[in-house]
């Protein structure tokens, strides 16, 4: 599976995601400059953590708008996933991709936090080696992570199973409590209808090995890695 | 030709930051502020054939990028012979245009 790592100026976890893909996970993976717009090869794209251009406007606004922002449709629909954590997500949300937005932390601070995470969903791509109600481990990093959608795009959400994880407490109870930020009905990743686009607020690639505190964010892999396998789209390419 | 993009959060959505500001300001014995909305400023300076012309594209520049409408109103103001006036004055504003509020 050909993974590349999009690369703004700002991106801060683009090297945590190469060496998780390349090193931890063994798959084929390269940089993609924000200039790029030729995806061909790649099975699946991902926009990491960071401050893209300073967050300037908005938390995403910017590189939302770049050049391999506007060839994601395109990679999408051509059957390429795309994983956006952190601003990642905010790049997704800003550019359409994904629906709704990530606002200012409601407690204002910026939060650098362990967070757990309730599995909504386990049918996507990215999700299937999880288990529905499991709870995950992963940190979280970001001052502009509040989810919010209007009411009738929160319904859509629901209706479609976009909703993939939500903060919960450590034995998956949701609440206050366990909600870092504020978010909407304490949403922390959601995918696109057709399930091949994730965005969430936790680091997957800052909980890849036991050495740096927990594995939990690899089974996002191992869901993308079993799925190619499985439906053979991985020899197609 | 100069103009001004003011950016706010739409309606209803919750400030975090107008609310910290309100009560610090409250922390100051400003009792009588009920409530604050902190939002954004643009000047703009544009080459444009009218002020139609520049509206029109200042619309279109806030659809793709100045605003992010699933959050945020804007309100745009020209001017379309010299300067704008600064913050708070009056006088040479010479239009103003509330944003598309619908959903997006």
């Amino acid at each position: 599976m050909n993974f590349g790592v999009v690369v703004f100026p700002g991106t801060w976890s683009d090297c945590d995601f190469h060496y998780v893909i390349g090193e931890v996970l063994r798959q084929p993976v390269r940089y993609v400059w924000h200039r790029e717009t030729n995806l061909e090869g790649f099975d699946c794209l991902v926009l990491p953590g960071g401050f893209s251009y300073g967050d300037y406007l908005r938390a995403g606004a910017i590189a939302g708008r770049s050049p391999v922002v506007a060839a994601l449709p395109d990679f999408v629909n051509a059957g390429g996933l795309v994983l956006g954590s952190c601003n990642g997500f905010q790049i997704l949300c800003e550019a359409g991709l994904l629906p709704g937005a990530l606002m200012r932390n409601e407690c204002l601070q910026y939060r650098c936090q362990s967070t757990n995470l309730l599995v909504e969903n386990n049918e996507t791509t990215f999700t299937r080696a999880m288990r529905v109600g499991q709870v995950l481990k992963m940190p979280i990093s970001h001052g502009e992570g509040k989810y919010y959608a209007d009411r009738d795009t929160l319904r859509r959400l629901k209706d479609n199973g976009q909703i993939v994880f939500r903060y919960c407490t450590e034995d998956g109870r949701l609440g206050k409590e366990a909600n870092p930020n504020g978010s909407l009905e304490h949403i922390a990743g959601v995918v696109n209808e057709a399930g091949t686009v994730l965005g969430l607020m936790p680091h997957p690639e800052r909980a890849a090995e036991s050495a740096l505190g927990g594995t939990d964010g690899v089974m996002i892999f191992h869901s993308l890695l079993g799925s190619l396998v499985e439906d053979g789209s991985l020899s197609k390419r | 030709m100069k103009a001004r993009v003011l950016v706010r959060l739409k309606t209803g959505i919750l400030d975090a930051q107008g609310v910290t500001v309100q009560r610090a300001l409250d922390g100051l014995g400003f009792h009588e502020v009920r409530d604050v909305r902190v939002g954004k400023v643009l000047d703009l300076d544009l080459d444009a054939a009218s002020a139609g012309d520049a509206r029109r594209r200042l619309e279109e520049m806030c659809a793709r990028l100045l605003v992010n409408q699933v959050i945020e109103d804007f309100t745009i103001e020209m001017s379309g012979d010299g300067p704008l006036p600064a913050d708070g004055a009056k006088g040479r504003l010479t239009s103003s245009v509330k944003g598309d509020t619908g959903s997006p």
